[in-house]
């Protein structure tokens, strides 16, 4: 949901348009395109705006407030944690003299692959009432029972662990565009590093630090999965209740509805705080020039650990214990065939969605980065409807849709590959984009100047040129399929296991063994890519 | 008129004696990871008060020479003293923040989050209001930013951005003033005065200014004396004038000035070359007869005349310049000479021309190594 975003603002625009209409052929299927990923929030909207009274109704009751109280409290509490980790730890590893920079920044970013009901499993197990923690270190230190992990401390635990990254991922590539001669010239006017990084490179990366901070608050606002494992009942958890347990779905539309507003202001928020931009950005020649990182001394190893501890809490514990809990389940006699069956839905649907959502998203990237306008613009914006929306609200207005408007699509793959595509169409426009502005439009019309038509200049030319974008959008697009649960759990064919509902079935009952296998495949899975994406955009960055 | 190099007495961990004397001294320097020294050997000697400008080739290791002075890079060998204090050896290393010398850098690197007035007071933060403004005002007057306070840095042309790097930098009163080719990122129009008033600004400050340059025009123009750069070290240095006579070796020769060296024999006083025959100056007096040289031959010490024998020279070029018309001359062993005439008598090209020294005119020469 976030590397879209991410992706997209890392590319310096070089826009060069053509002038002229675009290819009839071209705005139709970016229309189309638009059309389908605007059709599901627009019919949530009409079917609340409908039922009218009641979902006022909703929206007033108490304890719809007493919710919007615990999702502020948890985002804040997030969002905090995540800069006060990610801001540092980038600083570290692109500044300074740490030891092994190089492993720490791919392993920094790595738990955000670990999907955050598999996070709270885990968490559970080590923190919970029968957890590890208290096995080992009740008895000896005399304590009966250690603080609660359920409510808001293991759900901030579990989203922080998981959305840092983001943070620290943002600003880390701030940092390495800050031109190094800011940090000099506060230098060489006197002020250490520490007074340098507090009053020079502090203020200049507080527009990354806001983005970032804005992608931790959207996944704290959209997590269902390791939310409601810790009984900490948000939006989300809300809505799925809601769904789940009731008839008349009026209340769950409501509650999205209430959802969709609370992303909204977030959006609002950072595009203000991106406004203030202009003061910040500049252009710099001499950012490319390698420089030495700053020596600490004797804090090497203390910003060493800081910036291992969260990978080490958030990926190595939780290999480790799956590890272990698969070892002593097969050890007990469970079986790993009933895995295959998960597994191959997982890769089948990730597959598709990856495939028909790179598709779907390279009519509206090419229309965007070569015929700008109003109508490309809004197309894209469309497009980008599921980055700020959590998965349970567009999985619940894809099935109102289907429902009500698509019956015979109900309960059919194709149904939940919509609903994907809708939420990772984001990532890949972001991913496409930015390959296709990579490609000249001067070779595009010495095509059209050897007789090609836009079509075949488009296929012939554009898309091979722009096909390393596209293959890793649609890489995005399948590792997050892959982790995706409340679309999953709520569109999936009647029957039909993937290795995430599959999951969160045996979590959802405490069967942790159970889930051992595949949480083990899921974070394997996605985690090859990610350390792939980390490594390759540094290389980008050392070719210059 | 501020007078920034007298000591209050402020701060316990700078000099007592400060006089701007900058003095670097064999100083070798290598960055990691490469067996080239970018710096082997460089001393610099500046005086208070001096005006220096350092002219090399990019990648000479000119600005590896401005960073190890400001601290960013750490010397192996060799030493720099500040006003008297040691700073760098291969055993010393005073922290950038402690060296107190004002760096004005290629973009200038202002602070896009503070205002103009802001900026220049940064590295004064430590004291109060007053004393701030008492600073900053003639600092303000002295670059001709007043009224520009509250300005942020997007909103300066470039030159404005300048004169905020440069007040910047001398407000902390420094010991010295380093710029990194503070002029390369501003229009070639509006270059020459900027350059001016940095000098200016520099001169009635009275700082000691190091310019660390690739533009031969800039060193030579706004320097008391010039520091010729070969690789990694300083091959010449002198004032401006001297130099430019006098260079000590061919590259020195051409950093300093667009000439042609043309191999040629010594005879007597006189060196021949395929050009022709020109006096030498006294510098190569103690050269024998035959031997091999490379002559100095610069376009504005030279004169055509018309000629129907001597060596085969003629016209390949002429470009009408306004003042003076600029010619090629080939000369039988195919190198252009350029000349450089007043454009009140033409010659055409193909024209069969003889080469001369312009009136009182001797030309330096270079003994031919190998």
């Amino acid at each position: 949901m976030a590397s879209g975003q991410a992706i997209l603002r890392r590319v310096p625009i070089v826009s060069v348009r053509w002038r002229g209409m675009p290819p009839a052929g071209l705005v139709a299927a970016a229309g189309l395109v638009g059309l389908a990923a605007l059709l599901p929030v627009l019919y949530l909207l009409v079917r609340t705006v409908e039922g009218g009274a009641d979902a006022w109704d909703v929206l007033s009751r108490a304890r719809t407030v007493q919710i919007l109280g615990r999702t502020a409290l948890l985002i804040i509490t997030v969002t905090g944690f995540s800069a006060l980790l990610g801001v540092p730890m980038a600083w570290f590893v692109t500044r300074t003299a740490l030891p092994y920079r190089k492993m720490l920044t791919v392993v920094a970013a790595l738990p955000l692959v670990v999907p955050s009901y598999i996070m709270a499993m885990v968490a559970i197990d080590m923190f919970g009432p029968r957890g590890v923690l208290q096995q080992t270190l009740g008895a000896p230190l005399g304590i009966d029972r250690f603080p609660d992990i359920y409510g808001l401390p293991g759900a901030a635990l579990v989203v922080t662990l998981i959305s840092y990254p983001y943070v620290f991922l943002t600003v880390r590539g701030a940092l390495l565009r800050l031109d190094p001669a800011m940090g000099e010239a506060a230098r060489s006017l006197g002020y250490g590093t520490l007074r340098t990084f507090w009053h020079v490179t502090l203020p200049l990366l507080r527009p990354a630090i806001a983005g970032g901070a804005l992608l931790a608050a959207l996944y704290a606002l959209s997590d269902f999965g390791g939310v409601a494992l810790m009984r900490y009942e948000t939006f989300t958890a809300a809505i799925f209740t809601q769904y789940e347990s009731s008839v008349d779905r009026q209340v769950a539309a409501a509650l999205s509805l209430f959802l969709v507003v609370l992303a909204a202001a977030l959006l609002l928020l950072e595009g203000f705080t991106r406004s203030l931009r202009g003061r910040f950005h500049r252009g710099s020649s001499t950012a490319a020039r390698a420089q030495r990182p700053i020596d600490i001394g004797g804090w090497r190893w203390p910003a060493f650990t800081f910036t291992l501890m969260p990978a080490l809490v958030g990926l190595a514990v939780p290999l480790i214990i799956l590890s272990w809990w698969l070892v002593r389940g097969l050890a007990n006699g469970e079986e790993l065939v009933p895995l295959w069956g998960p597994l191959r839905s997982s890769l089948y649907f990730s597959l598709l969605a990856a495939a028909v959502t790179a598709a779907a998203a390279i009519p509206v990237a090419v229309l965007a980065v070569r015929y700008r306008s109003p109508f490309s613009r809004a197309i894209e914006l469309v497009t980008y409807i599921g980055f700020g929306l959590p998965g349970i609200v567009v999985a619940l207005a894809v099935v109102f849709f289907g429902v009500n408007v698509a019956n015979p699509l109900y309960q059919t793959t194709a149904l939940l590959i919509f609903a994907y595509a809708v939420l990772f169409l984001p990532a890949a426009v972001g991913s496409v984009r930015s390959s296709v502005l990579q490609v000249s439009p001067r070779i595009e019309e010495a095509a059209r100047g050897l007789g090609k038509s836009g079509l075949s200049t488009m296929l012939q030319v554009t898309l091979p040129v722009a096909l390393p974008g596209v293959l890793a959008g649609a890489a995005l697009v399948f590792l997050m399929t892959m982790k995706e649960l409340p679309a999953s759990l709520i569109l999936s064919p009647i029957g039909t296991r993937t290795l995430a509902t599959s999951i969160w079935a045996a979590a959802s009952e405490a069967y942790f063994a159970r889930a051992a296998a595949p949480a083990l495949l899921l974070i394997v899975a996605a985690g090859i890519p990610m350390a792939f994406f980390v490594l390759r955009e540094r290389q980008m960055r050392n070719s210059y | 008129m501020i007078a920034p190099w007298n000591n209050d007495g402020r701060g316990s961990d700078t000099v007592e004696v400060e006089t701007g004397l900058i003095d670097v001294d064999g100083v070798v320097c290598s960055y990691s990871g490469s067996d080239v020294n970018a710096l082997d050997g460089f001393s610099l000697l500046a005086q208070p008060g001096e005006f220096v400008s350092v002219l090399g080739r990019s990648g000479c290791g000119k600005t590896t020479a401005l960073r190890v002075m400001a601290g960013f890079e750490r010397a192996s060998g060799g030493y720099v003293r500040l006003g008297g204090r040691l700073v760098a050896s291969s055993f010393v290393h005073v922290p950038p923040n402690k060296r107190r010398l004002g760096l004005v850098f290629q973009d200038y690197a202002l602070f896009p989050h503070l205002s103009v007035e802001r900026n220049i007071a940064f590295g004064i933060s430590g004291l109060d209001n007053r004393e701030k403004r008492r600073r900053i005002s003639p600092l303000l007057d002295l670059t001709g930013l007043a009224g520009l306070e509250k300005r942020y840095v997007h909103e300066l042309s470039g030159g404005q951005q300048q004169r905020v790097a440069i007040a910047r930098a001398l407000a902390p009163e420094p010991v010295a003033l380093l710029l990194d080719e503070p002029f390369s990122s501003i229009d070639r129009a509006q270059r020459v005065v900027i350059r001016r008033d940095v000098r200016r600004i520099a001169k009635e400050a009275g700082a000691t200014t190091i310019l660390v340059t690739h533009d031969r025009e800039e060193a030579l123009g706004l320097a008391d004396r010039i520091a010729i750069m070969g690789e990694g070290r300083v091959d010449q240095m002198g004032r401006p004038d001297e130099v430019y006579a006098a260079p000590t070796s061919p590259e020195v020769a051409t950093l300093i000035g667009p000439c042609g060296l043309v191999p040629g024999v010594m005879r007597g006083r006189e060196v021949v070359t395929a050009a022709g025959a020109f006096p030498v100056n006294g510098a190569a007096g103690a050269l024998n007869d035959g031997a091999g040289v490379l002559a100095l031959l610069r376009a504005s010490e030279l004169e055509l005349k018309a000629s129907t024998d001597g060596p085969e020279a003629r016209v390949t070029y002429r470009e009408f310049r306004g003042e003076y018309t600029e010619y090629g001359v080939r000369i039988p062993s195919g190198l252009v000479v350029r000349v450089r005439k007043r454009s009140s008598e033409l010659f055409n090209e193909g024209d069969r021309v003889a080469i001369k020294e312009r009136p009182g005119h001797a030309i330096a020469v270079f003994e031919r190594r190998g």
